[in-house]
């Protein structure tokens, strides 16, 4: 009997993948510790620095300043407004992005265009905007004197700047999804007697859930966060239109820094919530897309 | 339920999808639409349908006017290409969608919901697996749920967009023979899309043949085989060679030989094109009469009861295929390179326009 020696491929196959496809060891290494002190000094030291100082003075100082009356109030407007600002959003976002992908109408590309709009434009600008139009002396700055309506400097405009600022996001995360998904299987419903709404609940809304609830998230967020338009539309006045981010400003700029930064680290908070919402959907959202592509695995039953 | 279209019209910007179709489907017949990739046969599908408007022309249901008829209202079934199941929905609710869905009037109980449902799953040989998820099933199984989804709703009218095109082979021939089983159970008026001329002629009543836009001929299986009437279908129906020559007082002229063509008694001197099947060809060693061509043999391919000849024409240099039957081709014990003379049976002539 003869032994061959047979190299076993098997067990060093992926260490030659690596070695021919990857970086050397020295390359790799210094790549990762750039990566993780560039995160560590924009991400995590600000993160950490925003509870340390809130914390600065002690416990008590922090419940204080979370707690007296201006900050209550800003975060009461600031809760008012996401929810004004995000179910409009919602109806926006999902009418948008049905039109856009189930059908065809001339001025298509103009709305999608459109959309990003709020993105493409500073802030400050979209802010600006509104007083230009509804300021005392913007177009309906005299009319909404004479009738005592107050848009600029009062509730309805902060809600006004932050539902433009966050309109696109709910639409952003649809038009893509919807159009990979097509229209094929709304025409089966409505072949099968489906009316509209039925096809849209039993039908359309299942399939973009997670989609929808990754947008309404992001959209929420930004929503609480939004400064530059808030900003410039508010008046910053006490107790009645300042929304948490400026409340935020206003102790810094008084030199109360602990305060400032208690109040910082609750939209901190909020932020890293939303992170891990955002993970755990689309954590979901993958898992169904794969399930709806695992396909023809399964052997076949013999028809007959 | 008939359905009669008249004279449709459709276009989709410059390209005419549609170009004054008519067509008529006996109620309870299998009818395929066959034509290549943009000839119009799933534009037709979907106008009678509903799902798409036609520009002009009108569709009549059971002698009826249908073509303002809402979708929904037209009680057809549709079995699209790629399925389109409701992918968050089990295999039972696909199929229950249909009834479920209907005004709480004419809604069925629970109870015959899930006996109707549970009845079609038995039909198309899925009731084992009612709870899966589409994504679950394999293409064949899929593509039964849909047809169940689509008869569910007791459709007058089953129209199937390419039922089978997805699928591999094997798994298609099954199928293809299984529909015509269940055409024959359930007995509603189908028409199906396809591109496959095997599978137009193998299930189907009656094959209506499309061509950019325009029906090039409709008839039973048998008649536009045997007996095509324009040279598209001649070409687009079977394997078929192509002579071009001039057609002169009843004989086609192609290089030195002469082959008969009685129908084209009184032309004089035209172009032409003589149709011959691959199959409709005598080969032999030494020449017969004027109508054998001279070639010699480029490629054998011999297995199967039929041996596969590619041939190369001395005359005109243009390579042609012959089919002949596996005995017929040991007599001759033809090799690559020797000279063998063709001579057509069965020959149809085409002018070519000029």
């Amino acid at each position: 009997m003869t032994s061959i020696a047979i190299p076993r491929p098997a067990a060093s196959a992926p260490r030659a993948i690596t070695r021919a496809t990857g970086e050397s060891r020295a390359v790799r290494w210094t790549l990762t510790a750039i990566a993780l002190v560039f995160l560590s000094l924009t991400l995590v030291l600000p993160l950490v620095l925003v509870f340390a100082q809130a914390l600065s003075k002690g416990f008590s100082t922090y419940w204080q300043a979370i707690s007296e009356p201006d900050a209550l109030s800003a975060a009461k407007l600031t809760l008012l407004v996401a929810a004004i600002a995000v179910p409009i959003n919602l109806v926006f976002g999902v009418a948008a992005a049905w039109c856009i992908t189930k059908f065809d109408f001339p001025g298509k590309n103009v709305l999608i265009t459109l959309i990003d709009l709020p993105f493409a434009v500073s802030p400050v600008i979209s802010g600006m905007i509104f007083v230009l139009v509804f300021g005392a002396h913007g177009w309906f700055g005299p009319w909404l004197l004479e009738h005592d309506i107050k848009i600029i400097f009062a509730v309805p405009g902060i809600v006004l700047a932050t539902t433009f600022i966050t309109s696109p996001f709910v639409a952003r995360e649809l038009i893509p999804l919807m159009q990979e998904q097509g229209a094929d299987e709304e025409e089966a419903a409505i072949v099968l007697g489906a009316g509209g709404w039925q096809t849209f609940f039993r039908v359309t809304l299942p399939n973009i859930k997670w989609g929808l609830l990754y947008g309404l998230i992001l959209c929420n967020a930004r929503a609480m966060g939004e400064f530059g338009a808030v900003s410039v539309v508010s008046g910053h006045i006490r107790g009645e239109t300042n929304t948490l981010p400026l409340h935020v400003e206003i102790l810094y700029n008084e030199y109360a820094f602990a305060a400032s930064f208690a109040v910082a680290s609750v939209l901190t908070l909020l932020a890293l919530v939303t992170l891990a919402l955002k993970t755990l959907v689309e954590w979901h959202q993958r898992r169904s897309a794969v399930e709806s592509t695992e396909t023809d695995s399964i052997p076949e039953r013999i028809v007959a | 339920m008939s359905i009669e279209v008249r004279n449709l019209r459709k276009a989709f910007g410059n390209f005419v999808a549609l170009d004054n179709v008519s067509l008529d489907v006996p109620g309870g017949e299998l009818v395929a639409l066959l034509g290549p990739s943009g000839s119009g046969k799933t534009t037709l599908l979907r106008i009678i349908a509903g799902l798409e408007p036609a520009d002009q022309g009108t569709i009549l249901f059971q002698g009826e006017n249908a073509t303002d008829r809402p979708v929904r209202e037209r009680q057809v079934g549709f079995v699209f290409q790629h399925y389109a199941l409701f992918r968050h929905m089990s295999v039972f609710e696909n199929v229950a969608f249909g009834l479920r869905v209907r005004p709480r009037k004419v809604r069925p109980s629970e109870r015959e919901i899930h006996e109707t449902v549970m009845g079609l799953l038995h039909l198309v040989q899925l009731d084992v697996l009612a709870g899966r998820r589409p994504s679950e099933l394999s293409g064949g199984q899929r593509q039964r749920v849909a047809l169940a989804r689509a008869l569910a709703v007791k459709p007058k009218v089953l129209l199937l967009d390419e039922p089978f095109g997805a699928l591999d082979a094997k798994v298609r021939k099954e199928l293809r023979r299984w529909l015509r089983r269940l055409h024959e159970e359930v007995h509603v008026t189908s028409v199906f899309v396809t591109h496959d001329q095997e599978e137009a002629l193998e299930v189907s009543d009656r094959v209506v043949i499309m061509n950019e836009g325009r029906i090039e001929q409709s008839g039973t299986p048998e008649e536009v085989y045997e007996r095509p009437s324009t040279p598209f279908v001649y070409g687009f129906l079977g394997d078929v060679n192509l002579f071009h020559g001039r057609i002169h007082q009843g004989h086609v002229n192609i290089g030195e030989s002469e082959l008969d063509a009685p129908e084209w008694a009184h032309a004089s001197d035209q172009a032409g094109v003589a149709y011959v099947r691959t199959y409709d060809v005598e080969l032999g060693l030494i020449r017969s009469g004027t109508s054998s061509l001279e070639a010699v043999v480029r490629h054998v391919r011999a297995f199967g009861p039929m041996v596969r000849l590619e041939l190369d024409l001395v005359d005109g240099g243009r390579t042609i295929e012959a089919h002949v039957p596996r005995g017929r081709f040991d007599a001759l014990r033809l090799g690559k390179g020797e000279r063998v003379y063709v001579s057509p049976t069965s020959v149809r002539v085409f002018a070519q326009p000029a």
